[in-house]
């Protein structure tokens, strides 16, 4: 397959570190942060050689911020913890709404069904901002203001859209004759749905979980406005970095080594299923 | 066995007119009988076999299998198994356990599920692929799989969605005549769509011919062949198909005169026509009449027609002549040595006409060879 020269290769791989470097230079740059006091991180000209220190860390960990302004409580664990905990509630309740949802739109025509399906959509497009003070009234009057319920309710804003229109996708390359027939050979209806057809969309339902996650982890303007200090997710425990005697780079940098870490892992994990997802059109026969 | 009253199949859908794709359908398929649905695409058969399956709603009217009325029962219970168009063959399982898939569901002795499979996979031959997955084989073997998955079970009724449109034709042909003996064997009632004539004949004992939603005739090939209901069944059936020609119609003393063009006339005995034809005939001034191919004589008759092609095909030559801007064919065991261009005699013999109302409708059928 390879019949270029040697220059072309080169020059390929040349291009491809460039690329590699390009991309992966943020991450590696905040990786190297995470080790090194702020004044390390803020001389100049930046040394590339430095005493690695775990005080970032350490500080994360125990909760406690040493400033040149005294000392500071930070809770970025138990924001590290509401994150995970908002993230994944929300994107268990969207699969557990959406995942049916989706197959109703693939399989079925209904009256407005198409209205409903790209109204769930617009909710993607519209900015946050525009619905959140609204929202944020509603709440109050709720009494859904700075609860974890409340938070994982709006994130559905976030994750249903996304799962839905991905999954539906995924059903409608599924063959409805292959329900048809696990019916005909004795099954009702539900079996040939939980047997057949949301296995045969696995890799899609899983890849749309995981993308849902990613956005809803991401997130950070729902928390800030309709959640509390210890109900608030690690985007938004972040600010806490930002303090009165400047901000606080190296536990920023370890901070966002501890909160991508969990993501980037999912996401490497789950790689493989999205590939599966992909292939998924062979089935069509 | 199974009945059919009545029934028919609207599809709705908003912004849409609704699409008539069965009409009154009225149909009797008796134990142990092989029935074709054959017709053009639309035509309304598989509709047909997916309402009888369950996958579609009826509109109106009834279904009923061995005394039990189907039409509201779900696919589960309705005792009826299906070989798909498209195979629909569950991905993770592999081929043997797609076949064994509904015997295992009814929780079948383990010995007995594959002594079935493997007789059914010897039968469509596929015993070489039995563990390969659906993905990985061809698509003439995953419509064999498909069948057997159909054929291996005990249901009432088998329906096949054009069973072996995949398939080379060779391994069609014997494919068929075991499909046919395995059926005759255990007296299986099966309903078969398909386009294909060839196949209709060789395996179905009768033939429902379909068109626009509605069944034009359902009877034995040999019926439609030599007594075809209308003038959509006349052309449809046969190969090549049957010529048909308008002709005017003129009164003559114990009969009717039928004219084709300046010189060419056929009579009619009077005798050959009942109450209901003879009326017709008063009524209307031109009918058409139909002459399947191979009923035409070549090299001798009045009709001198110009040749446009002729065919020898090994066995049987084909004539296409054309006569007074019509083009008539025949088909003949004998070679013939016309040219495109020569002018030739054909012989037309009035005895050999199906003459067609106004309607289509047939109202003389040719003699019986």
């Amino acid at each position: 397959m390879d019949h270029s020269s040697l220059a072309g290769r080169i020059f390929r791989g040349i291009a491809l570190a460039l690329v590699l470097v390009f991309f992966m230079f943020p991450i590696v740059w905040i990786f190297l942060m995470s080790f090194q006091t702020n004044e390390q991180i803020l001389r100049i000209p930046p040394h590339i050689l430095f005493e690695p220190t775990l005080a970032n860390y350490q500080a994360l960990i125990s909760g406690q911020l040493r400033t040149t302004a005294g000392n500071l409580e930070i809770s970025f664990i138990r924001n590290l913890m509401n994150s995970f905990a908002l993230s994944s509630a929300a994107v268990v309740l969207a699969l557990l709404l959406g995942v049916p949802a989706a197959y109703a739109f693939a399989r079925f025509k209904f009256r407005l069904g198409e209205t409903i399906a790209f109204t769930l959509l617009s909710f993607r497009f519209a900015p946050p901002l525009l619905v959140l003070l609204p929202l944020s009234l509603y709440y109050q009057q709720l009494g859904l203001n700075d609860t974890y319920f409340g938070i994982v309710w709006v994130y559905q804003l976030i994750a249903l859209p996304l799962i839905l229109w991905i999954v539906r996708g995924y059903f409608e390359d599924i063959s409805p004759d292959i329900e048809h027939a696990y019916r005909l050979a004795g099954h009702s209806w539900r079996e040939a749905f939980t047997r057949i057809a949301v296995p045969l969309a696995g890799p899609g339902i899983a890849a749309a979980g995981l993308l849902s996650f990613i956005f809803c982890w991401n997130n950070f303007v729902f928390a800030l406005i309709l959640a509390s200090a210890d109900k608030q997710p690690v985007t938004v425990g972040a600010l806490a970095f930002v303090t009165a005697s400047g901000i606080q780079y190296g536990q920023i940098a370890a901070a966002i080594v501890l909160s991508v870490t969990p993501t980037l892992l999912l996401a490497l994990y789950a790689q493989r299923y999205l590939v599966e997802g992909l292939s998924l059109g062979a089935v069509k026969g | 066995m199974l009945e059919i009253r009545n029934v028919d199949k609207v599809y709705q859908s908003r912004g849409k007119p609704p699409v008539h794709a069965v009409r009154a359908l009225d149909m009797e398929v008796g134990k142990g009988e092989i029935v074709a649905l054959l017709g053009s695409s639309g035509c309304g058969k598989t509709s047909t076999l997916r309402m009888i399956a369950g996958f579609e709603s009826v509109t109106s009217g009834a279904i009923t299998l061995g005394q039990r009325r189907i039409d509201e029962l779900p696919p589960a219970r309705r005792k009826v198994a299906m070989a798909f168009e498209g195979y629909s063959l569950y991905p993770p399982l592999t081929v043997r356990e797609n076949i064994a898939f509904a015997l295992k569901a009814q929780q079948r002795s383990h010995g007995e599920v594959s002594r079935r499979v493997d007789a059914i996979a010897r039968l469509v031959e596929i015993e070489d692929i039995l563990d390969s997955y659906p993905r990985s084989i061809s698509g003439g073997q995953q419509q064999r799989v498909s069948l057997a998955r159909a054929l291996v079970r005990d249901a009432d009724l088998y329906l096949l969605d054009e069973p072996m449109g995949q398939l080379e034709p060779q391994l069609r042909a014997v494919l068929r005549g075991r499909i046919k003996g395995l059926l005759a064997e255990r007296g299986m009632t099966a309903i078969f769509v398909t386009h294909d004539q060839t196949e209709a004949s060789a395996l179905a004992d009768r033939i429902a011919v379909m068109e626009d939603g509605v069944l034009q005739q359902f009877a034995s090939e040999r019926e439609l062949k030599e007594h075809p209901a209308n003038l959509f069944v006349a052309s449809f059936i046969g190969e090549p198909p049957m010529n048909l020609l308008e002709t005017e119609v003129a009164r003559a003393d114990g009969g009717i005169r039928l004219s084709v063009g300046p010189e060419v006339t056929f009579r009619i005995e009077g005798r050959t026509l009942d109450q209901g034809a003879r009326q017709m005939l008063e009524q209307t001034a031109r009918i058409r009449v139909g002459i399947r191919p191979q009923k035409i004589a070549v090299g001798s008759g009045d009709v001198r027609v110009r040749v446009v092609s002729n065919q020898w095909l090994g066995d049987q030559s084909h004539v296409a002549g054309e006569y007074d801007g019509r083009l008539l064919i025949a088909v003949t065991p004998n070679k013939i040595a016309a040219r495109p261009g020569d002018i030739i005699p054909f012989a037309l013999e009035p005895r050999h006409l199906h003459l067609f109302g106004a309607d289509g409708t047939c109202i003389r059928h040719a003699e019986a060879a």
